[in-house]
Parts: C-alpha cells; structure tokens; sequence
C-alpha cells in the first residue's frame, strides 16, 4: 500500500485521517518511550499485535460492514460462540483442531450470511438484525456451557504456545501472522476487485450504486458474510490467545472493534476509509493498554475513558472533515 | 427523404400504478443519429416511459423493440448491456470515488483478476477527451462541479457500446457554457450513429439540439414530430393541451407602493451578504436577480430568520424586530418557500393533506389539532386553486410530478396566509405549465395585497413579475431597478455582468 507518502509537503485529502492516526501512534509511542524504562522497543509494538490479534482480524471484517455504511454488533458474539464451540468440541467429543477450526469458520460465515441476507432482502436497518444476531450468538453459547472451557488438545496449545523468532530476540505468535495475513489479503480485495469497489460505491451511495449496475445486494450480503468470517476466525485467535472457551469472553468486542475502525478514519456513513487506518486504530487502541499497564497505578478502566475522549475527537475530526469536503 | 430503420420502437406501452393510469398506449422510436426530445409536461409520464424502457418498471402493456428484436429489460444493468444508457437529473454517481471509478465502476479494465488501476486512468482520459474535458481523473468525483459531474456520467454511458443515449433533464443544473459543452459533446454523440434520447424543460434548448420529438400529456401519446416543422407556440399547447389563452403573457410594471412592509438597514452577514438595505411594500413583487452563489438565497435566508444577520436592523411594519428564527419570522406572517423542495420542504411519506396542513399545525401547537373538517376545507380549496394534480388530498406526496410536490409546498404557505411571501427557484424544475400556474398565482396574490420575494435563475421570468428588481453580484446588492419599459433582460444581464457601476 502506498498510501502514506510523506516525501511530498501535499498529502491528498482523502489519506489525511490515516496520517492523523499514524502521527498519534507514532506520538504515544514517543510519550511512552520517553516515560518508560524499555518501552520504547520493537517488541513492545509486537506484543500490541500478539494480544490484540483477533481484535485486528475481526476489525477487518467491521471495516467492510462499515464502508458499505453498515454496522455490525454481533462479532463479540460470534467470537465468543466460536471459542465456546471449539473448546467444546475439542474437550468433549475430542474433535481435532483441523476439523474443528474450519467447521468454526463456517459457522461463524452461516451466521453473517444469513443477517446479511435478512438485511438486504427485508430492507431492515444492520443496526437492529446484528443486535438480534448479537443475542442470538451470546445466547447460543449458554447453551452449551456455563462456564469456561479449557483447551487441552495437543496440537491446538502446540500451535497456540509457538514462538515465530525474529532478528534481534524479537517475536511474534502464529496468530499474528493470520491477522497480518487476513490485512494484506483483505487490502488487496478492498483496493484491486471488482467486489472491493463495490463495497465503496454502495457506501458512497447505494442509490447510485445500484443505478451504475453494480450488484448491491451480493455485495451487502458479502460483506456481513465476511464480517461473521472474521469474526469466527477471531474466535478462532481468541482460542489460541485464552486456551479456552467461555461465553463471556469477548464481551463489547464490537464495539472496541468499531472504535478502531473509526478511529483509523473510516466514516460511519461509508464510502471512505482505508484497511490500513483499521490497523492503526487497533494499534493505538492496544498502545493505551500498554501505557496504562505501564503506568502501574492506573487501574485497567482508564484504557476505556483513553478510548472514549479518542473517539470523540475523532468523530469530531471526521464531522470537520466531511463538512469540509462537501462544500 | 429517407427515414433510417429505428434503433429502437416502444409500442402501445400502458403502465399502471396505483390509483393512477400513469402511460396509456404511448409509442416512441428513436433514430440513429437523431436528438430525440421527449416532451411533456410535469406528469405527462415521461419519466415513467423512461424507466419502464430501461427497466425500473415493467410494462403493464406493449412491447419494446431494439434493434429488431423484442426485449424487456429486468433492470438498468440488463438496459445497459443491450446499450441504453441513461443519464439522470440527479447525477446518480457515487462521489466519494474517483473520476476514473465512476466511469468504469462494474467494468473496470482488469489484468490476472486485479484491476489495473494505470489502465484505467488511462482509458478514462482518453474518453474524457473525446468528451473535450481533461480533470484529474484520480481525483474524487466530490471535488468537481455537478456539470463535470454530469459529463462524467455521460463519459460512464458511452464507454459501453451505448445504442441508446437518455439524458433525463441534464440540463437543470448547468449554466449556459456548461450546456453549449453539452450540447457540442451531444453532437458529436450523434454523428457517432447513438439515438439520444432528450429530456428538458427549457424550450430553446430543445428547438437548438433536438431532430425530432414526442410529445406525451397525461400519460398518452399527442404525437411525433420533426422539431423544425413544429413552432414553440404550438408545441406548447400541445404539451399543456389548452389553447394559448392561458399563456397571456404578464408583465409586471413599476408601481409606487404607500405601505411599506419589511425594511431592511444595513442587513448583513459575514461571508454570506454584504450589508444591504431593502424595502418590500404590501403588495409588490420584489425580484432578485442575479447568478448562482450571488446571494439570492443568503437574502432570503435572513429575511425569514434562517441564518442570523450580522450587522443591520429589519422592521416588520414600522417597529423594529429581530427576526432570530424563522419561528419568529413566521409569526410576522413570513414565509419561505425553499429552493429544495425535496431535502428542506415536503415529507414524502405524508399525503398531501398532511403536507399541507403541516406549517398551518405547527403554528396552533400540538395541543390545538386543526378540526378534519377544516383541514379537509382548506386542503380542497388549495388543491383546486393550484390545480394540483392528482386532485386527491390522500395521496402520498412522493407519488406526485415535481411541479405539483412544489404546489403542495406553496400551498402549505399559502395557506398561512403570510403577508410576506418568499420564492427561491419556484419554477425550477417543473414545466411550462406549472411554471405559467405559478407565475400567473403569484401576480395574484400580489394583487391580493400579499408581498413577495421571488427569487429565479431566469432573467425573463422575474422581469415578467417583479415590480422592481434587484440585482446581486459576488454577494453584494448591486442595484435596485423599477420594472419600466426600459428594463429588459439585456438590461439586467448587462447590469449583472457590470455590477451595477454604470448604473
């Protein structure tokens, strides 16, 4: 992606929020550098990526449902109904991973199918069908357990517990490279397919969309369908990083994973935005974490009032932004 | 002469909504190389033949020929890859995109699966030019203006083999250079062989660019005709089906009024208006003249209280007020009829009763509901002064044409009875019909002792009414001008271009 191209004093407008965003990680990270001892090391930005990776997948699969100028409160659900349904079947019927984790996926893609069909051909608000789905989901896993789960297969916790070496003793986990995998993969299908256009034509304005001959409804139904994917293999990440299954994890995942959709710069009306402002806003939504815990004294509920002050700048930005462009 | 083989032959189409007989038995065909105008006016039924042509509405009856062959199109895009394009009033084109995007947008030029981004922008130059344009097509299509906007929708439609080209009232929006492009890239279009398909409200553009033309009026067909054979006078009675007896043409005249209604000193505000001063007597009809983004709007936005005045005083009748809201402005019997019936006035899903009644409730306040039987009253009376049509009050607004959703506007201020009415673009949009309707209600209600501000992009219309005219530039009130025999449209543009220093 070529998108931040900082050689010229003239940036385009619509990479500005992006920038925006790089400059406030780039500044936290400083600030933390600065106030730290060892906090300004590489491995401090990979650990932001080791525990926040399922966060950044099911992100991706938020940027979609929000570019399109949808919304999608289910994926906390999802997640915790794809971890309870793997540890389940991994505990109990001593399901293998390989079997397991695909037929997670599936389900986790049947869900965001169906309420993205619900959507398009009912002509219902997203906001209200993925409320309905949320339920359903965190319901579902009570079902099949109350209480958490552990994780014992062998090769699961194998793959969970592998340690990728970088140069100089820096590491990541496998799920980091799925995450950053499920980025690139996601970026190219955005920027370089048919599909990926659509995506931004139907959230610029589906009225026009639909008029230009663009295929509306496959791609409203796409994008849920991607968005219950993603959250499924976040699921899947979650599993690694907890070695369990629980239906209490994951609890307000959405809505962390809509805050870093926005605050990487995407619009809630759709039609702008960059996968790559998704990474950035879930990159600077972990770097609070990290300056918080080290802080030490502050208690773990600050990242949340550090969130909510970001969020409003940021919509006031993008409001500003908008305001601007459409004069 | 020899007539070539019609690219395209609708035949005996009926469509049919609701409560209403929307097309009954029309015929259209379209020549190549032809500029085919569409006349009628407002729900004659033109855009109802256009879309069940392309495919938005299915016929209820009649068939539809391209090319020899019976189609029926399920949707634009099937309409589309037959080759007829359409270009709509409203630039249906998504802005948050590219130049290049739009264009290609659905069929973007593709190498191993993945768009190739260079190739497109490329293409869209090449095809932009023939358009004689040159942007910046990686640019968002935001940041052009709606005319750039309106050839890229036309770059969009001709990229595909387009058989058929309608262009659905293109012209609405575009100042006179933007047109004359238009009208140059039309041209050319038509020496390429493609059928254009012409839709327009104003007349002299009509009678520059189109070869021929049908005329439709109640949703059935009057006739076809070649263009040059058919004079504007009877082309117009055609269209509205009365003899011209009710195209008198008016004329307003100066006349020294006594009483004086709203006095505005030094009214101004910052980057909207520079400070102006303006009376209007009970009775007059007050023009404001000038281009597009002079101020008109801005002066009759103040006026009615929407925006807050910098500078400058305003009294209502001889004592000073402050109109702050337009509540307040609405309590000194002022009302503003806005430009933009659709995003500022009337709410589709309401029937027009409800429409109507609408300001005259908010006025009583929600504990005071207007007695049926009065609303049912008032509504009948406005309907059948205003001719609107459907004249049926449970009908749902967005069902109505354009020219009668804006008589139901007016008729929701009208029937406040305000002593000060304000006009911004009243005819915009609508056709010869309506537009004498409502020429010929506001010298009417002028007579009537009401005051108005009528606010047009047509010179010649607002000299037909104004008693005095004023004259705006780069949003400054250049010149304020009786309307004797001396002053004619020459006059005003000259003014206009000149910005009142001869004067």
């Amino acid at each position: 992606m070529t998108t931040l191209t900082l050689g010229r004093t003239s940036v385009p407008a619509k990479y500005l929020p992006v920038l925006v965003t790089g400059c406030l990680f780039v500044a936290m990270f400083l600030v933390g550098g600065i106030r730290y001892e060892g906090f300004a090391t590489g491995q401090i930005i990979l650990n932001v990526f080791i525990d926040n990776g399922f966060l950044l997948v099911v992100a991706v699969g938020m940027t979609f449902v929000i570019l399109t100028g949808g919304i999608d409160l289910s994926v906390g659900s999802v997640v915790a109904l794809s971890t309870m349904i793997s540890a389940s079947l991994m505990a109990g019927p001593g399901w293998p991973p390989y079997l397991v984790v695909p037929l997670v996926l599936l389900i986790g893609s049947g869900l965001g199918l169906v309420m993205g069909y619900i959507i398009h051909a009912f002509d219902i608000q997203p906001f209200i069908v993925t409320l309905a789905g949320m339920f359903l989901a965190r319901g579902l896993c009570y079902t099949i357990g109350t209480d958490s789960i552990p994780i014992e297969d062998p090769t699961f916790t194998a793959f969970a517990q592998t340690r990728i070496d970088l140069f100089a003793d820096m590491w990541i986990s496998p799920s980091v490279v799925i995450a950053l995998v499920v980025v690139g993969v996601a970026a190219y299908v955005l920027h370089y397919t048919r599909f990926g256009r659509a995506v931004y034509a139907t959230g610029g304005s589906e009225q026009s969309a639909l008029l230009m001959g663009l295929p509306v409804a496959r791609t409203k139904v796409t994008v849920y369908t991607i968005s219950g994917f993603c959250s499924a293999l976040g699921g899947v990440l979650l599993s690694f990083y907890m070695l369990s299954g629980y239906g209490l994890h994951a609890v307000g995942m959405e809505l962390d994973a809509i805050a870093a959709v926005v605050i990487g710069g995407t619009l809630l009306t759709g039609g702008t935005g960059f996968l790559l402002g998704t990474v950035l806003g879930v990159l600077v939504l972990g770097l609070i974490q990290t300056i918080i815990s080290f802080e030490g004294t502050l208690s773990s509920w600050w990242t949340k009032i550090f969130i909510g002050l970001l969020l409003f700048v940021f919509i006031l930005l993008q409001r500003l932004f908008s305001a601007r462009t459409r004069r | 002469m020899a007539v070539p083989a019609p690219v395209l032959t609708m035949s005996g189409i009926g469509k049919q909504f609701p409560g209403v007989k929307a097309l009954d038995g029309v015929d259209l065909r379209l020549l190549p190389g032809e500029v085919h105008a569409l006349m009628g006016e407002n729900g004659a039924g033109k855009s109802t033949l256009i879309k069940v042509l392309t495919g938005v509405y299915p016929a209820d009856a009649g068939t539809i020929e391209l090319g020899g062959a019976t189609v029926a199109f399920g949707s634009p895009l099937e309409a589309q890859q037959a080759g007829i394009s359409t270009v709509y009033q409203e630039v249906n084109l998504c802005t948050n995109l590219s130049v290049a995007e739009n264009i290609f947008i659905g069929r973007e030029p593709r190498r191993f699966g993945r768009i190739d981004w260079k190739r497109m922008r490329a293409r869209a130059n090449e095809l932009l030019s023939r358009l004689e344009l040159s942007l910046d097509v990686s640019a968002p299509l935001s940041t052009y203006s709606l005319a750039i906007q309106q050839m890229v929708a036309i770059a969009r439609a001709i990229d595909v083999d387009a058989r058929v080209l309608i262009l659905d009232e293109p012209t609405s929006s575009l100042d006179a250079d933007e047109v004359e492009q238009l009208f140059r890239v039309m041209r050319r279009l038509k020496e390429e062989g493609i059928a254009i398909l012409f839709v327009s409200h104003f007349l002299d553009q009509i009678y520059e660019i189109s070869d021929r033309m049908t005329i439709l009026r109640n949703g059935r067909l009057v006739g076809e005709y070649l263009t040059k054979e058919l004079p504007q006078v009877e082309l117009v009675a055609k269209m509205i089906g009365q003899e011209l007896a009710a195209l008198e043409r008016l004329h307003g005249e100066a006349k020294v009024f006594a009483r004086p209604l709203i006095e505005a000193r030094e009214l101004g505000r910052a980057g909207a208006i520079e400070p102006f001063s303006l009376t209007i007597h009970e009775g007059e009809v007050v023009g404001l003249a000038g281009l597009l983004g002079s101020g008109r709007t801005e002066i009759a936005r103040l006026l009615f209280g929407a925006d807050h005045a910098g500078t400058g005083e305003i009294a209502v009748s001889g004592s000073q007020t402050s109109l702050r809201t337009p509540r307040a402005a609405m309590t000194h019997k002022i009302a503003f009829c806005s430009e933009n019936r659709k995003a500022d006035g009337l709410v589709p899903d309401l029937t027009v009763r409800e429409n109507i009644i609408l300001a005259l409730q908010a006025t009583r306040g929600w504990t005071r509901p207007v007695p049926r039987e009065q609303q049912d009253e008032l509504v009948g009376k406005y309907i059948k002064a205003l001719r609107i049509s459907p004249p049926n009050p449970e009908h749902l607004v967005r069902n109505l044409s354009g020219g009668n959703q804006q008589k139901v506007l007016l008729a929701r201020w009208l029937i406040l009875e305000p002593r000060l009415l304000i006009l911004d673009e009243p005819t915009r949009g609508i056709d010869v019909g309506a537009k004498t309707e409502i020429q010929r209600l506001v010298a009417e209600l002028s007579d009537g002792g009401m005051a108005v501000l009528f606010i047009s992009a047509e010179l010649e219309e607002v000299l037909r009414l104004s008693h005095k005219v004023e004259v705006l530039r780069d949003r400054r009130l250049v010149a304020e001008l009786p309307n004797d025999d001396s002053l004619t449209t020459d006059v005003l543009m000259e003014t206009i271009a000149s910005g009142g220093r001869t004067s």
